[in-house]
């Protein structure tokens, strides 16, 4: 098996996985980041939503050979102490139910604003639309996103 | 601080105190039944554990108050409303309360089920009454320290104030000697008007875990050792294993066993028929490895031979369930007069057909267990609403007590119903006990999707008959597969509106499993009945919201001890939706389709807007009117009810698992549609305001969205939907061409 280096929420770690092994199965159980949910394993439901280089991806569908020398960000390493504007904007409106899809979420959304600061509804919308809520909490996480950009601008 | 006398039963029995050798007062409670005469909490926090008691309350020396409960969080936010419920009856304040889960050492407690969006109603008077017991006691102890009455002492946020001396102790100040004295008998409960803490909203107390990642589901559970099973099942329902060959999964890279297993499942299903529906009939093989990903990617390359037994399709199950409906062989669940003789002499009879397919419940969580079997014990760790059962059938199946069996619950990434089900906990206790190992099992998506006990297919075929204007025959049938409607439905609106009434049912039986799905039966039967009312009114030529008025205001549910909801509170929800939604004054290009309903306790009203986009009727937005009695947490209460209607709305919409030879026809959510954020219509929500003991919430908002929209598309389109999924039948949801004439 081949070691590859990552660079994950900052530290390089060097692994020991077959070539076909996705980041996601890599963050949760080589590198013990369980933050990153596993929804659907094909790309369709956004739970394992991570930045790449600050672009939010699906870790389900990249290998480790993909995202070599790319810094990686996981849900643990968006903020230190669980305050970035999105993550507070979550907590304002209370956005979880059960909760799990809610990191996959929160990683999309702070990606989003990263590149669009001031985003319309219909941009809202679009934007989200790839993370899917089991529990439906559409309205308060569109809610939490407009709320987010209101505090960051 | 007024109070309230009907005290129903004492907290004497159901509660037990001690002091803790640190300082402090612990009270162990149950919710449903009185304690074991001799047992006592622990005087040693890690001592708890919950064979004797459903949850403790821990008041510490500084006055914190820690709850201790094993109460399963899926979602519907118990965790954080239960324990308001106690706080306020204690009279502390909520940012000094903090609440624990803790470890279920089952085997007495009841109703240790996080379904049926029941745990507040039930919980809801032993809850108060152990709050208020436990502050009753440190009053008791105050007024000993300060030789006065009780009675001279009042609270408030944990503070006892002497109203003769003005001196003040905090509960702190008092707990060790609370924790020595006789727990009182028939202590005072607060009323509504004064309650502080319930009606407040307050967050989820999981929140800050939830949004930076932390380790909370079954999914993310480990521990030393551990290795991942992945389980190949019949890639069909009606096969069964007969052979493999895992010579090509052996070689992969981290696998470490392949086992076949469930002989002894089985063995306890043939002893206990009720439980071979959740089982499946098949033997299993599972793929051990060191990682998650290792032992899927094995379990593909096992050569699997599969002998096929009944195997059935959608088809099929349409063929038959319409020939049910067709036939004679009901059982009858509720018959009022004589609806034949009715029909006979009615002016008008209308009668149609409702169709619905399987579904899976899709929890964004994959099902997954925990096990190690060892000779002291078994431990299990996950996301299961029914960890007594569970535990007892863990225990039943390896031939060991319960008392053995040592179950952990974990947050549950989504329930609606399959983590009632504790096949997938079985599976890992089966592969644990054989491969002597900490093991957790993983379900793939597709396995999730594919081994599911699903929502079952149903048709439901109504008639009802018109004689001088009013309705007075109404027949409801349903034909569904495995099971039928529970024993409460039957008395459901309009169960005592309509003089000739009644309901058959029959069922056929397959072999593809099938259980509770969020808001059973209901989730479809609303549907079905709602927009059959529609019809009724346009046949009738009356409002459609006039004639549901007309028949809540004939019943009598004094009269019908059956009869569990209320015509005046559905009532008062109708009216109030008519208000909210600005009822029949939409502009031209919004149309409304309007649904009221009751189950789990709650009367809701919705109403649909539909808008034309594109050449297509689109939902814009829900109007909900939720009669759920007194709200603990408005916050969480609104997050379930708006999730409710949008969930309703997504499976009306697009949910549907068809059958072809035994295979589902959908494996993950690129063939599986969900509702998605652009589909996702705006809720708006009203909680009505009262003072009756709160109900559900989890479920009653599912059933009538889809009646809802099915009606609005109807207003908009004019089609009529009989079948869902409703985008299935893209056709119908455009408005119908208008005649060219000429
Ligand atoms: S798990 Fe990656 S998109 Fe669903
Ligand atoms: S909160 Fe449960 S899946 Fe989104």
């Amino acid at each position: 098996m081949p070691t590859y280096q990552i660079e994950v929420n900052g530290t390089t770690s060097s692994v020991d996985v077959s070539t076909d092994t996705p980041l996601l199965w890599v963050l949760r159980d080589h590198l013990d980041l369980v933050g990153t949910k596993y929804g659907c394993g094909i790309g369709q439901c956004g739970a394992c939503t991570v930045h790449v280089d600050g672009t939010a991806m699906r870790s389900c569908a990249l290998t480790l050979e993909q995202v070599q020398g790319k810094s990686i960000r996981t849900i643990e390493g968006l903020s230190e102490n669980g305050d970035h504007p999105v993550q507070e904007a979550w907590k304002e409106v209370d956005v979880p139910q059960c909760g799990y899809c809610q990191a996959g979420q929160i990683m999309t959304a702070a990606a989003f604003l990263e590149q669009n600061p001031a985003p319309s509804e219909e941009e809202i919308k679009n934007a989200m639309h790839g993370n899917i809520c089991r529990c439906a909490t559409y309205n308060r996480i569109h809610r939490a996103v407009e709320k987010a950009a209101e505090n960051m601008g | 601080m007024s109070k309230n006398p009907n005290i129903q039963f004492s907290r004497r029995a159901f509660m037990r105190t001690t002091g803790l050798a640190g300082g402090g007062m612990l009270i162990g409670f149950n919710l449903f039944q009185a304690c074991k005469p001799q047992v006592k909490p622990p005087v040693d926090l890690s001592q708890l554990d919950y064979n004797d008691f459903n949850a403790f309350i821990k008041i510490a020396d500084n006055g914190a108050v820690t709850i201790f409960s094993p109460n399963p969080e899926i979602g519907q936010g118990v965790k954080t409303s239960m324990p308001m419920i106690i706080a306020e009856e204690l009279d502390v304040a909520w940012k000094d309360v903090y609440v624990e889960q803790g470890i279920l050492d089952t085997e007495n407690y009841t109703r240790q089920v996080a379904g049926g969006s029941q745990s507040i109603r039930f919980g809801w008077d032993a809850l108060r009454q152990t709050g208020a017991t436990a502050k009753q006691m440190l009053v008791n102890a105050a007024a000993a320290r300060w030789g006065v009455e009780a009675s001279d002492c009042t609270v408030s946020e944990g503070v006892i104030t002497n109203t003769k001396t003005e001196e003040t102790l905090g509960y702190g100040d008092v707990v060790n000697e609370a924790s020595q004295l006789e727990i009182p008998e028939d202590v005072a409960l607060k009323a509504p008007k004064d309650y502080k803490i319930i009606g407040t909203e307050q967050r989820n107390v999981d929140i800050d875990d939830i949004i930076t990642g932390k380790p909370l589901y079954g999914l993310d559970y480990k521990e030393d050792g551990m290795v991942y099973a992945a389980v190949a099942r019949p890639p069909a329902f009606g096969q069964k294993l007969v052979s493999f060959d895992d010579s090509e999964a052996r070689a992969m890279p981290g696998v470490i066993d392949v086992i076949r297993f469930g002989d002894k499942v089985h063995k306890m299903a043939e002893e206990n028929p009720r439980l071979s529906g959740m089982m499946g009939e098949s033997e299993k093989v599972a793929v051990i490895a060191k990682t998650t990903w290792q032992a899927l990617k094995a379990k593909e390359a096992l050569q699997l031979e599969w002998e096929d037994g009944d195997l059935e399709s959608t088809e099929d199950h349409d063929k038959i369930l319409v020939d049910l409906l067709d036939g004679n062989e009901f059982r009858t669940m509720r018959s009022d007069g004589d609806v034949d003789k009715a029909f006979a002499g009615a002016d008008k009879v209308l009668e149609r057909t409702y169709e619905s397919p399987f579904l899976p419940h899709n929890c964004l969580e994959p099902m997954n267990f925990f096990a190690n079997v060892t000779d002291e014990k078994i431990h299990m760790v996950g996301p299961i609403q029914t960890p007594e059962g569970t535990a007892n059938m863990a225990a039943g199946i390896l031939g060991r007590t319960p008392e053995e069996v040592h179950l952990e619950m974990t947050r549950m990434g989504g329930g609606f119903g399959r983590r009632l089900y504790g096949d997938f906990a079985l599976e890992a206790v089966e592969i644990a006990d054989q491969i002597k190992k900490p093991v957790k099992v993983v379900f793939s998506r597709e396995d999730d999707m594919n081994d599911g006990i699903y929502r079952m297919a149903i048709k439901y075929r109504i008639k009802a008959g018109i004689k001088d204007g009013e309705v007075v025959a109404y027949h409801l049938k349903e034909a569904a597969v495995n099971s039928n409607m529970y024993g409460l439905i039957p008395h459901f609106f309009p169960a005592g509106a309509i003089e000739n009434y009644k309901v058959d049912v029959a069922s056929y039986d397959s072999n593809i499993t099938t259980g509770a799905w969020r808001a059973p039966y209901t989730n479809f039967l609303a549907y079905a009945e709602q927009s059959f009312f529609d019809e009724l009114a346009e046949l009738m030529d009356v409002d459609r919201v006039q004639l549901r008025l007309d028949l809540l205001k004939k019943v009598d549910a004094e009269a019908d001890e059956n009869i569990a909801y209320s015509p005046e509170r559905m009532i008062d929800v109708v009216n109030k939706a008519v208000e909210l939604s600005d009822w029949g004054n939409q502009p031209s290009n919004v149309y409304q389709g309007f649904v009221n309903y009751y189950c789990h306790n709650t009367h809701v009203a919705e109403v649909a807007d539909v808008e034309i986009q594109n050449g297509e009727a689109v939902v814009k937005k829900i109007t909900c009117v939720v009669d759920c009695g007194i709200v603990v947490n408005p916050l969480g209460a609104l997050n379930q009810i708006e999730g409710g209607v949008i969930d309703g709305v997504g499976h009306s919409m697009y949910g549907e698992l068809a059958f072809e030879n035994g295979k589902p026809m959908a494996t993950n959510f690129d063939t599986y549609r969900l509702i998605r954020m652009k589909e996702a219509p705006k809720v708006e929500v009203h909680m009505m305001q009262n003072e009756y003991s709160p109900t559900g919430l989890g479920e009653p908002t599912l059933p009538p969205a889809g009646g809802a929209i099915a009606n609005a598309f109807k207003a908009a389109t004019g089609n009529r939907l009989y079948k869902q999924p409703f985008a299935k039948y893209p056709e119908l949801l455009k408005p119908k061409q208008q005649e060219i004439i000429g």
